[in-house]
This record gives structure tokens, C-alpha cells and sequence, in this order.
């Protein structure tokens, strides 16, 4: 379909090459031959620049020619300048500056070249290997787990970046350079070049017999961390495990003992490692002691100027740096080519799937029909069967249940015909193709699958219903990698930031749901909501939802329109009326806190919340001009007291604390004291003053029923207010969220917008009244999709554990319905249900899906008469099959 | 409704239940139960129900039922310092009977831990609640006799 896609499969093939060497080859031999060219390019400078500093002290300094005319002989040609010699001295050392900045420009040009060709590749296989996950066959997730996989390609591949660009390159550069160096050395005198290289046969020789003992250690340290971190998974998934047996300890020693074994491999290691260092510098220092013993002879002898010695030497000094260079090279080459081994082989199971099936998408996707036949056997690794010669052969618009109980395979079976996993005998067809030959993009779109655990991702509700719609229609393909990379030249620090940016393109088809338009998909959506019994779970999720007013200004007018229509019902029913406080700018609001009637709003934000609140300097003026200061400490004193009454011999721990209190528990010694200063006749300090003033201003007089706010002291509060409202301090307006009549409030849910009040404490069955009252009304407004769009976006949490249960398995099940697919199979997928709601379920789901294909997977039989066909399954085989009513004797018998 | 609980403690004090218990207490029971008012007609609990809290009348009347194979048998009225549902809370069992208000009811819930909590604590409160028990207990074995010895009449 996008050009694009199509071409990035054909250019990568997905083929792990064996040997990292080959693979950097493949992906970057370009760009790798370029970096060779550039090295080439730059020799002769770094020549000069080796050159330079003898011909300053030979011919300026030293001027061994005797006089002028000065001159230099380079690359073998004789350049005569016919300067004076200051002059001359000047021109070499500006030559010399100039070639230490060309040396330096290309070693930066180089490095930055090198780790953007690192970086593109690490991204590359980082792709490849999270593709080849999407490739594992599904009973290889039974001997992989996350635990060892997510390392691998988030920190393992790490240093293969690294090396990537230094692969062909460094060996090359310092090779090259020590050639060079070599040479120069030889040059200026055969015996001392030899000299100098004596001793490298030795190390070369050495050394990679040293190495293979530390590559050995590399990949049991390799292996050992991957153990270490599928064991911190394993404990986090299986935490409540852990406790419930109380095998903490267990753990933690088994933990331990993983340590000790990666602390002794890792020290066996760099212990290695650094006696190869170690080894390596000795032998290197040995080789000056030549050129002191026979250079110095020589040029003792006169047969070696002292400039050559002087120059071999900064030569040598030279090579060390290269040479050691090349070692470390070798000794990362090592390391990096076992990491790259073990990754590969992690990644490469046997039966991956070709990625044609899984990427290549048809330029038309058929619709599914005719018969579905099944001649499979299935086995797991161990030879054992699960499925034994099992024929079935039905048409695809046929409504079937499958019955059978834990071991009889019928849920492997369902996972084979949905094509999730695949025979290891004989094949499965529609309309007489094979399925194992399907593409993904069929089989995905025209069948749908959903288990007994459906997976929800950490999104929100609506995005994990239309998860099974998300195929590319517009825009570019992501999976074009060569197109991003244009950019990545100087990296856009947005792209990095937001990883959605390459989400940009809409993936929602909502063709694929048979709808047009964002508005035909919602009714869709609430029309699979009910089907699957979910509307009414999600309505409630709306309604205690907030929304941000700016970006749904609409949801949010009609909240207003909704809490308009409320307050007419509430003056026309006196006994509803009761169970409400509503927010009124000139009336005190008993079920309110002080704080709340003070500010008449929400703090927005911690500095206007409980004690925040005492501290704001407008506030506390306001407080000052109204008279309440004192009022205030006086009543926080009063409830310090009685707090200090009733709570202070309760436990520490004790619920009432968490309930009941305004002073916590470890508050509560503090304020005793605060009190003891007070009645000492001490002045109360500032920190005091704030401490006690925050306790009135967290009463509800309605209630904590203290009676310490009289009516009086409401009017005073009142007035505050109204000094407030007028006179808007600015830092208060920004954090406070206002009960203003027209205004909706971001900080509270949809019901207590649609409220604008507070439910009166002890009216029983109040809240259920006004919630009732609610519902009536968004019905009666017709916004109950407004609020269900509103649950729909509501976060599912991590795994959906937001969720219950049976939530997750409907948003699973109305997943499938939604994308309208040929089959549909629900393989236990109901089981988690109650008996009602699974019938329900099954009745609703037949009728909407009439002529349309069903399997149903189920535990126990439910509303089997509704069924076109029912399959009895039995250790590994089909039992028994044929119409409900000639099944329901059989079905009766296996005694469910 | 504007309610201090200084009215309920003094209400408490003079419920049988709680007159030895001391003021420190009845305060904090006052304070950590929530004050309900049922108007006429409204259920306070259902027969049948899991309780998780027993309801003391502040005022007003209520009547408790049962339900009987004729329909609703009203058993006995409850008013003013009558404790009501304490034996699903003490035994875990469903309601025994249904409370239904007859005026306006306005009652004091005291939660399920909260009861628990002053029994185990207050032998005297412990007493209170087997008196009253064994009261209802010597009634009811009244009223079956009284039934008995209808039968026997008739």
C-alpha cells in the first residue's frame, strides 16, 4: 500500500547477519567507505604535522645547512622560501599552528561522523530486534520473557552504538597512523623503525590468548545480568506471590547470590583487562630503552642527528598513543562481537515468522467466507499433543460454541483458527486457503481474537477500543526510518522529548468499523458499549471524570445547561432539595468547608490548600479587616482541644486518624504543646498562629457538628468573602478555582459541576437521589454520549488495573466487536462474567452478528440453544459435535 | 440542619446502652458516627441485608418488620435512645428484620468497628448490650408462649 513500508521491508529483508562486522558492512558500507576516504585525506596533515616540529629545529633553530637560503624538503620536493631565518622560524610555526588545527578540525569531523553512523545503526537494530519480537512465534514467549528482552534492547545494544561507528574506522585510523608513524621513524633511521617495532610480534602474539579467557567471562556476565533482571521482573509481576508465601527472604538471598555471582565475574574480568593494560604498557616502555641505549650511540657516533633522535622520539610517543588505541579498539571488537552474538541468537528462534506476514500489507483486503476446514495436530515442545487429528469444518458465518473443559485444548484451538499460533501438523483453510499463508493484514482485520486475559494498554478506554482500527491510512508510513533520519542530522530536541511525534499520521480506519467520520465512530462505540454491557460502567466513569474546560468547551457548556436544569427541578421538589447545599455567592454553605466559604472555590494548586491557605498574606489581611483573626485562633484552640480529647489515646496507627482527625497523629503531641505555650501566657508565634488557623478553615460545620461556627461568625465570613470576590488579590486568583454559576470548574467532576454545590450531610439515600436526579436529566438533555465519551477517555492504567476485571474482558470483547470482523472469536473471553451478564452477553452479541461468523469459547454452557453448532471437546480432540439440541444431552452429561 | 455534638453526647448519656460510658468516648463516638435523618416511609435497612453499622434513634419513630409468608408482620416500634441493628453487627449475620421510619427519623449510624471497638473496650457498654439482648430474648419467648397458648386455645 505506502510505497514507503514496502521498500523498507525489501531494503532490510530482516536478517540478522551472524557477525556484528558483517552487519555494520551491510547497513553503513557507504558511509564507512566515506569515513575511509576522509581518514585517507587526512594523513598527509597528519604527516605534516609530524613533520613540521624537526624542520623547525633542524633548518630554523639548529640551521645544520649553514646559512641561507632557507628552504624544506616535503613529499620529496625541494622548496626553497629564500627567507631570512627569523622569517623563516615564523612561517614554519604558523604552518605548524595551521596544521594542528586541520589535525584537529578532522578528529572532530571524525568523531562526530562516527557516532551519528553509531547512532543511526543502534537505531536501526534496536528497530530490527523489537520487529523480530513482533515475529516470535507465540510459544516462544513461553522461554523468552520480557525480563531478559527489554534489557537487551534498551541497555545491552548501548555499547554496539558505540563501536558501530568506530568499526572499520578506528582500526583503519590508528592503523593507518601507526603506519605512518612507523614509517616516518624508518625513514629517519632503518634501525631505530625496526627498533621500535620489535617488540610488537610479542604483544600480538599475547594478547588475544589473554583475550579469549576475558571474552569467556563477557558472556557469563552478559548471561548473568540478563538472569539478574528476568528475576527482578519475575518478582515484580508475581509480587503478591512473593508475600503471600512470605518468600521475601527467599528472594532477597537468591537475589544476593546472583550479585556475588556477576561482582565475582565482573572483578575476574577487569582484573583480566587490566593485566592485558598492564602488559601491554610494560612492553611499550621497554622500547624507548632502545632508543636511548641505541640512539643515543648513534648520534654519539654522529650517524644520527640529534633532531632525528629528538623527533623519533616525540614519533614514538606518537605511536604509543595509536597503539594503545588499536588495543583497546581489539579488546571492545571482542566484547562487542560476543554481545552481538549472544543478541543475535536471543533473537532468532527457530519458525520466526516472515516478515511479509506480519508487514506486507495487500493493496485490497478480502472479506473471509465459505468454509472453514481444520485437520490439525498440535504438540508443545516436548512431543506431548494438545490437540490430537482434530477435523472441523464449518461455515465462517455460522455461529458455534466450543465446549470443554481446562485441558481439552479448546483454546488452542481457537487460538489456531484466529492464526495466533500454527499447526505442527496438517493446515487450516478458508475457502479453501491456507491461513498459515495469510498475511497478518487479513488475518488481523477479518478475524478477531479475544482471550481470557485480554491485554489493555496504558491508554485510555476509547484508545483501547479502536486498538484494533489502527491500521495506517494517512500521512506516511512510520516504519520509514530513512525518512526521519534526514532530520537527525542536527537532532530536533521536540522529537526527542514527545516519542509520539511519529504518531502524527491518523491510524484510526475507521472504515474498518464500517463508519465514516469521528461522530459515526463514537455512536458506534456506544452502540458496542451496550452489546457488551459496558455503557453504563463507563457513563459512571464520565461522571467523575474532570475535563478541562478550554479544549471540551462544549462538554463543558452543556454541564452548565445540565446544572441549570437541576436547579429548576431542586425549587420544585422541596423533599430532593433537603439532600443538597447549593453554592450561593451571598449564603453561607454549611456543607462546605470554611476554607471553601472563604474563598467561595477550589484551591487549585497546594498553596491555597488546608494549611497553605493560613499562610497567604491576602488572606490572612482580609481576616484581620473581617475580625476573624482572633475568632479563628480562638476556634482553633477549641479544635485543637477537642482533637487532643478524643483522639490522644488512640494508637498511632488507628483508622479514626486517617478518618476523622485534623491533626494527624504525629501532629497531634505538637499541638499539645502549641496549647501548653498558649496556656502559659506565651505569645503565639507566627508558625502558630498558621498551624491554628488552619484547623477552623478545614471545618464542615454540617459535618463535624463541633457547633463552633455560629451564625455570626458565618455572617463575618460572608462579608470576608465578598471583600475577597471584589477585591481579587492576583495571587489568589490564579489559584483558586471559583463557584461561579456560569463557569464550569476543571478542578471538579462532571456531577459535582452538574451539582454546583455540596450533597448535605445526613440525608440517607441523598446522594443516590441526586445522582438519579442526574441521570434523568443528561438523559433527558440527551448527553448521556457526551458523558460516555467522556469515560471513554478516561486512563485504564497500567494493564488496565484501573479496571475490574470484567471491565478489562469487555473492553477486550468490544475491541473485536468494533473492528467487524468475518470471525469472530471469544476464546473464554466471557468466562470472568456472571452467569446473567455472560447470557446477556451472548444474546446480544448473536443478534448484532447475525450471518455473521462466531466461535465462542466457553467454560460452561450458556444459552447454547442460540447457537448454530456446538463443539464438545475432549482431551485434545473434538468429542462430539452437531446442533444444540442434539448436543444438549451430551452437554448435560459432562455434568456442568 | 444545624447540629452540635454536645446535643448528641447529652442524648447519648441518657441511652441506657452508653450511661456508664465516659464523656472522652461518647464525644468520640458522637464524632466519627455521621447523623442520618430518614424521612417517613424511607428504609433504614432491609431484612435479608449485610449490616455494617448499627443506628441509634436521636428521634422520631420507626417501626420494624418482618417479613412474613402473609407479607409485612410488623413486629415492634423503636423510638427515641433505642439501638437498632446491632445484632447483624455482632453476630455477621444478614438483618433480622426491616427498620422502616415512621416520622421523620433522625438517627446517629454507628459504624460496624466503632461498636465493636467500645464493646471491647467498655465491659460495661459489653453488659448494656447483653441486658438489652436478653430483654429482647425474654419478650420474644413471651410473645411465642402468648402465640402458643393461642393455638392451645384455639
Amino acid at each position: 500500500m505506502i510505497v514507503g513500508e514496502k521498500n523498507f521491508s525489501v531494503r532490510l529483508n530482516y536478517y540478522m547477519e551472524p557477525s556484528i562486522f558483517k552487519y555494520v558492512f551491510r547497513h553503513s558500507s557507504k558511509q564507512q567507505l566515506f569515513l575511509v576516504l576522509v581518514i585517507i585525506f587526512y594523513y598527509p596533515f597528519l604527516y605534516i604535522s609530524l613533520e613540521l616540529p624537526k624542520l623547525i629545529v633542524n633548518k630554523a633553530i639548529e640551521n645544520d645547512d649553514g646559512g641561507p637560503p632557507f628552504g624544506f624538503n616535503i613529499f620529496g620536493f625541494d622548496i626553497q622560501s629564500g627567507l631570512e631565518q627569523i622569517t623563516f622560524l615564523v612561517v614554519l610555526s604558523v604552518m605548524y599552528l595551521g596544521a594542528v588545527f586541520i589535525n584537529g578540525g578532522f578528529k572532530y569531523y571524525i568523531n562526530v561522523y562516527k557516532g551519528r553512523m553509531g547512532e543511526r545503526l543502534l537505531r536501526l537494530l534496536r528497530y530490527q530486534l523489537y520487529n523480530r519480537i513482533l515475529r516470535f512465534p507465540l510459544p516462544q514467549f513461553r522461554k523468552v520473557s520480557q525480563g531478559e528482552l527489554i534489557p537487551i534492547i534498551t541497555a545491552e545494544v548501548e555499547p554496539l552504538g558505540g563501536f558501530i561507528g568506530t568499526a572499520f574506522a578506528d582500526p583503519l585510523f590508528f592503523g593507518g597512523q601507526l603506519v605512518i608513524i612507523i614509517t616516518f621513524i624508518v625513514f629517519q633511521d632503518p634501525v631505530l623503525g625496526v627498533a621500535a617495532i620489535s617488540l610488537y610480534p610479542l604483544q600480538v602474539y599475547l594478547i588475544p590468548r589473554l583475550q579469549r579467557k576475558v571474552n569467556e567471562l563477557a558472556k557469563a556476565r552478559v548471561l548473568n545480568v540478563r538472569r539478574l533482571s528476568d528475576h527482578i521482573s519475575e518478582s515484580v509481576s508475581g509480587i503478591i506471590e512473593v508475600h503471600s508465601h512470605n518468600a521475601s527472604q527467599y528472594e532477597l538471598a537468591k537475589f544476593a547470590s546472583r550479585l556475588a555471582r556477576i561482582y565475582d565475574i565482573r572483578y575476574e574480568l577487569f582484573r583480566r583487562k587490566f593485566f592485558i593494560k598492564f602488559l601491554n604498557n610494560f612492553i611499550d616502555k621497554l622500547t624507548p630503552f632502545f632508543f636511548f641505549s641505541i640512539g643515543g650511540y648513534l648520534v654519539i657516533q654522529g650517524e644520527l642527528t640529534f633532531g632525528a633522535l629528538v623527533a623519533v622520539l616525540a614519533a614514538y610517543k606518537e605511536l604509543a598513543a595509536p597503539w594503545k588505541e588499536l588495543l583497546s579498539w581489539y579488546q571492545q571488537k571482542e566484547d562487542i562481537r560476543i554481545k552481538y552474538q549472544q543478541i543475535v541468537e536471543q533473537f532468532d528462534p527457530p519458525n520466526i515468522t516472515k516478515p511479509e506476514l506480519i508487514l506486507e500489507v495487500p493493496p485490497k483486503i478480502p472479506n473471509l467466507q465459505g468454509d472453514i476446514v481444520a485437520n490439525v495436530s498440535l504438540f508443545d515442545e516436548n512431543g506431548v499433543f494438545i490437540l490430537k487429528d482434530t477435523s472441523l469444518n464449518i461455515a465462517l458465518n455460522q455461529h458455534v460454541a466450543v465446549l470443554g473443559n481446562v485441558e481439552s485444548g479448546k483454546s488452542e484451538l481457537a487460538m489456531l483458527l484466529a492464526r495466533l499460533i500454527t499447526p505442527s501438523h496438517g493446515k487450516i483453510t478458508i475457502d479453501g486457503q491456507d491461513t498459515a499463508l495469510m498475511p497478518e493484514a487479513i488475518t488481523g482485520r477479518r478475524i478477531a481474537y479475544a482471550g481470557p486475559n485480554g491485554h489493555l494498554n496504558s491508554c485510555s478506554i476509547h484508545e483501547n477500543l479502536v486498538y484494533g482500527l489502527n491500521h495506517i491510512t494517512t500521512g506516511s508510513s512510520v516504519l520509514d526510518l530513512h525518512k526521519t533520519k534526514k532530520s537527525s542530522g542536527a537532532v530536533k530536541t521536540h522529537s526527542s522529548a514527545s516519542p509520539d511525534c511519529l504518531f502524527e499520521p491518523d491510524w484510526i480506519d475507521r472504515s474498518a468499523a464500517g463508519v465514516v467520520g469521528r461522530e459515526e465512530l463514537h455512536a458506534r462505540i456506544l452502540e458496542v458499549l451496550k452489546e457488551v454491557q459496558l455503557d453504563r460502567e463507563v457513563y459512571k466513569i464520565g461522571l467523575h471524570e474532570k475535563i478541562n474546560p478550554i479544549h471540551q468547551s462544549d462538554i463543558a457548556d452543556k454541564m452548565i445547561i445540565a446544572r441549570k436544569v437541576l436547579h429548576e427541578r431542586l425549587r420544585s421538589n422541596a423533599n430532593l432539595a433537603k439532600s443538597v447545599e447549593l453554592f450561593d455567592k451571598d449564603l453561607y454553605n454549611l456543607n462546605a468547608t470554611v476554607g471553601e466559604n472563604l474563598l467561595f472555590g477550589t484551591p487549585l494548586n497546594h498553596q491555597f490548600k488546608a494549611e497553605g491557605i493560613a499562610e497567604q498574606e491576602c488572606v490572612r489581611a482580609v481576616l484581620d479587616d473581617h475580625g476573624l483573626t482572633d475568632v479563628f485562633l480562638e476556634i482553633g484552640k477549641k479544635v485543637a482541644e477537642t482533637m487532643i480529647e478524643l483522639f490522644s489515646d488512640l494508637p498511632p496507627e488507628h483508622e479514626f486518624f486517617q478518618s476523622y482527625s485534623f491533626i494527624s497523629s504525629e501532629q497531634l503531641p505538637n499541638f499539645e504543646q502549641l496549647l501548653a505555650r498558649i496556656a502559659r501566657g506565651n505569645i503565639i508565634q507566627e508558625k502558630d498562629r498558621v498551624k491554628l488557623l488552619s484547623l477552623p478553615l478545614q471545618l464542615a460545620p454540617a459535618r463535624h457538628r463541633l457547633g463552633m461556627i455560629t451564625k455570626e461568625i458565618q455572617t463575618q465570613i460572608l462579608s470576608a468573602r465578598h471583600a475577597l470576590l471584589n477585591d481579587m488579590p492576583a495571587e489568589l486568583a490564579g489559584g483558586v478555582a471559583f463557584f461561579e454559576e456560569e463557569r464550569f470548574n476543571p478542578e471538579v467532576s462532571l456531577q459535582e459541576n452538574i451539582l454546583f454545590g455540596k450533597l448535605a450531610h445526613g440525608f440517607a439515600a441523598g446522594e443516590e437521589q441526586i445522582g438519579n436526579a442526574i441521570t434523568e436529566i443528561i438523559d433527558e438533555l440527551d448527553l448521556r454520549g457526551t458523558v460516555i465519551s467522556v469515560g471513554l477517555g478516561s486512563q485504564v492504567g497500567v494493564g488496565g488495573a484501573l479496571l475490574s476485571g470484567a471491565q478489562r474482558q469487555k473492553i477486550s470483547i468490544g475491541r473485536c466487536i468494533i473492528k467487524n470482523p468475518d470471525l469472530l472469536i471469544l476464546d473464554g473471553a466471557s468466562d470472568t462474567l456472571d452467569k446473567k451478564s455472560q447470557e446477556e452477553m451472548i444474546e446480544k452479541i448473536l443478534l448484532s452478528r447475525s450471518g455473521r461468523g462466531i466461535i465462542w469459547v466457553m467454560n460452561r454452557p450458556h444459552r447454547i440453544d442460540l447457537f448454530d453448532h456446538v463443539v464438545l471437546m475432549k482431551n485434545g480432540s473434538i468429542a462430539r459435535q452437531g446442533s444444540p439440541d442434539s448436543m444438549v444431552k451430551y452437554v448435560k452429561g459432562e455434568g456442568w | 440542619m444545624d447540629t452540635d455534638i454536645n446535643e448528641e453526647v447529652a442524648l447519648l448519656r441518657k441511652t441506657p446502652l452508653f450511661e456508664n460510658v465516659e464523656l472522652a468516648k461518647l464525644k468520640l463516638l458522637a464524632f466519627t458516627s455521621e447523623r442520618l435523618i430518614f424521612q417517613p416511609g424511607q428504609v433504614v435497612f432491609k431484612q435479608g441485608e449485610l449490616g455494617d453499622a448499627a443506628y441509634l434513634i436521636l428521634n422520631g419513630e420507626a417501626r420494624v418488620t418482618v417479613e412474613g409468608p402473609s407479607g409485612e408482620l410488623e413486629l415492634a416500634r423503636v423510638r427515641e435512645q433505642e439501638i437498632v441493628g446491632e445484632i447483624a453487627i455482632l453476630c455477621d449475620a444478614p438483618r433480622i428484620a426491616t427498620i422502616i421510619a415512621e416520622t421523620e427519623l433522625n438517627t446517629l449510624r454507628i459504624s460496624k468497628d466503632l461498636f465493636l471497638s467500645l464493646i471491647e473496650e467498655f465491659p460495661k457498654v459489653a453488659i448494656q448490650v447483653i441486658r438489652e439482648l436478653a430483654r429482647r430474648l425474654q419478650s420474644s419467648n413471651l410473645q411465642l408462649q402468648s402465640i402458643k397458648a393461642k393455638r392451645t386455645d384455639g
